[in-house]
């Protein structure tokens, strides 16, 4: 079982290729709310696959000008396949080499050479807001994070 | 995962409102796991009977499936015409690929007025409702289609109808139970 970084602490720092030529940090993004969704691989059947899922999902993950990254150890050419074919529109990221390197930091990296699937949402400060690890067959889904997307936003609302 | 959404008014049901177990599908019309489930769930409506309600909610993948949503707006569109099932039964029980001509040919066979369902097709109409069953699905933990809920908690077994029928015969004998003991 992975031992999965918990709210309160601060997002460690990555840069991963998105595309062959094209590189994404965390530290760019600081100033809104990052949701990091780690996953086993590329190509799970397509009607209860997740990233296909957050994809329809985006517009309401926007409405909290929330940014959602897809992290898995497949390469960027299967990523840039993969997205093709599910017509995905927010980035993928290769934690390709060395491999799994992220997905160690965050405590979401599986013996057997792929990521679990956990979800990490942070606030717009780095921190992590709330994390969550989903059995690995099993498709968390979006309502977790839509909800801490939502109480990020309440406190924001007391804060000013 | 707990149903967030309580069947409503809007829902289209089939069944008995005081059945004793509610099955609630998410689904999608293109989606090949939703076609090959729905005589499994013909064939639970039949061996449940009267103890047996049944909701569709729509849940389209839109972004990999483009026929989904406009499949799930002629549905949408039927149901305002007292023809929803009609049209559901007659989407997934289709022998050729998903089209705006089967859907228009299915509004024709089903005595619908074909214009009046393209223009609200053009229109998008029927977008909202279909988008607010997706979202009440989200809400409620759906990940993929098809997803069921036996009286409000999500089925994580398999989809065949020897899983599906134990998950509801489990709620309704400990139901029936429970009228006993009253």
């Amino acid at each position: 079982m992975s031992n999965l970084l918990a709210a309160g602490v601060i997002a460690p720092e990555f840069r991963l290729h998105a595309t062959p030529d094209q590189t994404v940090s965390l530290s760019e993004l600081k100033g809104r709310p990052v949701i990091l969704a780690f996953y086993p691989a590329d190509w799970s059947p397509v009607c209860g696959d997740q990233m296909a899922l957050y994809n329809e999902v985006l517009p309401e993950f926007r409405k909290h000008h929330a940014e959602i990254i897809g992290i898995s150890v497949d390469g960027v050419w299967c990523h840039a396949a993969f997205a093709k074919a599910r017509n995905l529109h927010f980035p993928l990221l290769a934690d390709f080499e060395p491999k799994g390197a992220v997905a160690q930091m965050y405590g979401a990296y599986r013996t057997e050479g792929f990521s679990e699937r956990a979800l990490f949402v942070i606030d717009k400060d780095g921190v992590v807001r709330w994390s969550y690890l989903s059995p690995v067959a099993v498709n968390p889904g979006a309502d977790g994070i839509l909800e801490a997307l939502e109480s990020l936003q309440r406190e924001l609302a007391y804060a000013t | 995962m707990q149903l967030k959404v309580a069947i409503y008014e809007h829902d289209h049901l089939q069944g008995p409102e005081d059945a004793t177990v509610t099955l609630v599908e998410y689904g999608d019309y293109q989606c090949p796991d939703c076609v090959r489930v729905h005589p499994t769930v013909k064939l639970l409506q039949r061996r449940f009977g009267a103890s047996l309600r049944f909701a569709f909610r729509n849940f389209p993948l839109a972004q990999i499936h483009p026929f989904a949503e406009p499949a799930a707006e002629a549905a949408e569109f039927a149901a305002a015409h007292g023809q929803f099932w009609e049209m559901h039964d007659g989407i997934f029980e289709r022998q050729s690929p998903l089209s705006s001509e089967l859907l228009l040919n299915l509004a024709k066979k089903n005595g619908l007025d074909v214009d009046a369902m393209a223009e609200a097709l053009k229109r998008r109409a029927f977008l909202d409702r279909v988008k607010q069953d997706f979202m009440g699905g989200v809400r409620s933990g759906v990940n993929g289609t098809p997803t069921f809920f036996v009286d409000g908690k999500r089925h994580d077994e398999g989809t065949d109808f020897e899983t599906l029928a134990a998950g509801i015969e489990a709620v309704r004998s400990r139901l029936d139970v429970k009228l006993l003991q009253r």
